[in-house]
């Protein structure tokens, strides 16, 4: 008895299967990001769920001030560049002109949690539709590495040299949990991208994000730790080790605040 | 008395009845009926009633309305909604539109058409919630930085209020650039007979720019005002500089009594309204003077201002500030004669009297010196 084998048509590449790809969705501009920097792979991971729940004419993106600045770049949708910290304002006008679109803003830790503190809350407590990424990695990562919002206690930064101390500069702000508390946040999630498993958890968070922003429920908001080698003068691994020692016991992952079915 | 002149045409039509309402609710039917897709705004004395009007108007009619949490947001909601397309438009008062001046240095490197509104008070600082023309220098160079410009206008009147957000639109669309109506607290607060112009007389214009989301059909549309090499940023200055060079044909300005006019007062705004009764007055005393009022302060009347120069023995700038666009008017007279100043400050009115007393004592200085 003969049984009829499925024929794999898998792309080739060089003669090799073709098994992993840049989404369709990002251009082919190069990354500027330092390397072993976190973004690339927020932005990568952003774009390929966009391909994959094929929103790419639906969607309106917000860039920031930071690192990011230049999010519209790499990304190969309609985006709007923000003022310093009024990215989900920013944000808020255009979903409020486009309600059937699917709107994100995606920021630094300067950005939504110092300068921009102010919109957030208030971009959250309207429950704007839109889904809110954040990336924390405890420092001002363009202007060459100085104290953020995020910056741990003890932690070298250029602007705390001898290292945070609290009673100078405050503490580490948890704006997650904060922000969590509102009756505006649908869904809260704090992710990493520092390795394989994580990566995959932070993609599951934006597939879900952008399904609930379906909803009108309210605005999601993910943040994701991680890392800054350049600014904290180490390299990607030690960054990654140093990621997994320092900030994950002050920024625990995990879902913060989940809809109720 | 002459009859007025007023230069450039009033766009939006009107056929409705004449009602009695204040500046602030009068600019804020006419933005309705100029089809403003959204409002975004918060309060501040003395143009409160400009978000009261729209918050008890769009649920009924058509459109968005926000009271953003800060001016410094609202303006930032303003660069979101007018980049995705939509007609939209803010309004705020002196210390609310220093808040703003961030977002509207952005807006104008962007090129997204807006209004904004300035029912403006006394300052500095927290100042007075009196009226004021303190905030010239801030509308007409720019106001934040950069190398920027608003298309600046002037209402004098209720009915102006209303108008003005109809031919600010046109404006700021055609140009795509920021415009703003810079009226004060008097206007906003003063109830005056207004005939408001016609629902949907404003046609919508085509925003192929605009960020709707990406269609397979065209490229994405970016929205920024980054341009981090200084060769590509220059481009873009020209381009903006260009621009306002073509936007000098939106001047309008409105003469009064000028024709036989010996002496020329000079003002914009409230100050106008009181100068017509200073022309007036004036004329019942044998001085031939007469007045010029810009009515877009940016463009500024220059050309029609250093005309008069050559016709008239002085100019007098009357304005509610320390004395802002006298040096405008300075600069278009061009030393072909006087240019003299009377102000008032901090929330202070001047009076016909007062202004007259002192065109009274400058003629007579010019004629002492031409004994």
């Amino acid at each position: 008895m003969e049984i009829a084998l499925e024929t794999t048509t898998a792309p080739t590449i060089n003669g090799f299967e073709l098994v992993y790809k840049k989404p369709s969705t990002l251009t082919d501009t190069p990354f500027h990001y330092c390397p072993g920097c976190g973004h690339s792979v927020v932005h990568r991971l952003l774009m390929e769920v966009i391909e994959e729940m094929g929103i790419q004419e639906q969607t309106v993106g917000v860039a920031p001030v930071g690192c990011s600045v230049f999010a519209y770049n790499y990304m190969d949708i309609d985006m709007q560049e923000a003022a310093h910290g009024r990215a989900s304002a920013v944000a808020t006008g255009v979903k409020r002109i486009l309600p059937d679109k699917f709107v994100f803003s995606y920021q630094g830790d300067g950005d939504l949690a110092a300068i921009g503190t102010a919109e957030t809350i208030h971009t959250v407590n309207r429950g704007e539709n839109i889904l809110m990424i954040f990336i924390n990695n405890a420092i001002y990562g363009m202007t060459g590495g100085q104290m953020a919002p995020t910056t741990l206690l003890k932690q070298v930064t250029s602007t705390s040299p001898y290292g945070r101390n609290k009673e100078a500069m405050g503490y580490p702000l948890k704006i997650t949990e904060l922000l969590a508390q509102l009756p505006g946040a649908y869904y809260v999630s704090r992710q990493a991208v520092y390795n394989v498993n994580s990566v995959r958890k932070l993609k599951k968070s934006i597939e879900k994000s952008f399904a609930y922003q379906k909803l009108n429920k309210g605005t999601c908001f993910i943040e994701v730790v991680s890392n800054c080698p350049s600014g904290w003068k180490m390299t990607p691994v030690e960054s990654n080790k140093w990621l997994e020692e320092n900030m994950f016991p002050q920024y625990p992952l995990g879902d913060i605040k989940t809809p109720k079915e | 008395m002459e009859q007025e002149k007023i230069s450039n045409s009033i766009a939006g039509q009107k056929t409705g009845e004449a009602r009695l309402m204040k500046g602030n609710e009068a600019l804020a039917e006419a933005a309705i009926r100029a089809g403003i897709d959204a409002y975004f705004g918060y309060p501040i004395t003395p143009q409160s009633e400009v978000l009261e009007y729209f918050t008890n108007e769009m649920p009924k009619r058509h459109g968005v309305v926000l009271q953003a949490e800060s001016e410094v947001a609202a303006i930032n909601m303003i660069y979101g909604a007018a980049g995705a397309g939509g007609r939209v438009m803010t309004s705020s008062s002196s210390p609310g539109i220093s808040l703003m001046q961030e977002g509207i240095s952005y807006i104008a490197s962007a090129q997204l058409p807006c209004l904004i509104v300035n029912v403006s008070r006394g300052g500095p600082g927290l100042g007075t919630i009196q009226p004021s023309q303190g905030d010239y220098f801030q509308a007409v160079k720019g106001g934040g930085h950069g190398d920027y410009h608003l298309a600046v206008l002037a209402p004098s009147s209720v009915q102006e209020m209303a108008d003005f957000v109809f031919d600010a639109f046109r404006i700021a669309e055609k140009y795509r650039t920021p415009a703003m109506i810079l009226a004060d607290g008097a206007l906003g607060q003063m109830m005056e007979k207004v005939v408001l112009p016609e629902e949907g007389s404003l046609p919508k214009t085509e925003k192929p720019w605009a960020t709707t989301g990406k269609l397979d059909s065209r490229d994405r549309n970016i929205i920024t005002s980054l341009f981090i090499e200084p060769e590509r940023m220059e481009v873009i200055n020209l381009g903006l500089q260009e621009k306002y060079k073509q936007m000098q044909s939106e001047v309008r300005f409105e003469e009064f009594a000028l024709d036989d006019a010996e002496v020329a007062l000079v003002a914009f705004g409230l100050s106008a309204r009181i100068c017509q009764k200073v022309v007036d007055l004036a004329r019942e005393k044998g001085i031939k003077a007469g007045l010029l009022r810009p009515i877009t302060l940016y463009p500024f009347p220059h050309d029609a201002l250093s005309k008069l120069s050559e016709k008239v023995n002085f100019m007098l700038v009357v304005e509610m500030n320390a004395g802002q666009m006298v040096e405008d008017v300075t600069l278009a007279a061009n030393g072909k004669c006087p240019v003299y100043f009377k102000g008032r400050m901090g929330g202070m009115i001047p009076s016909p009297e007062d202004v007259l007393k002192e065109l009274e004592s400058l003629v007579e200085k010019q004629s002492v010196s031409q004994d």
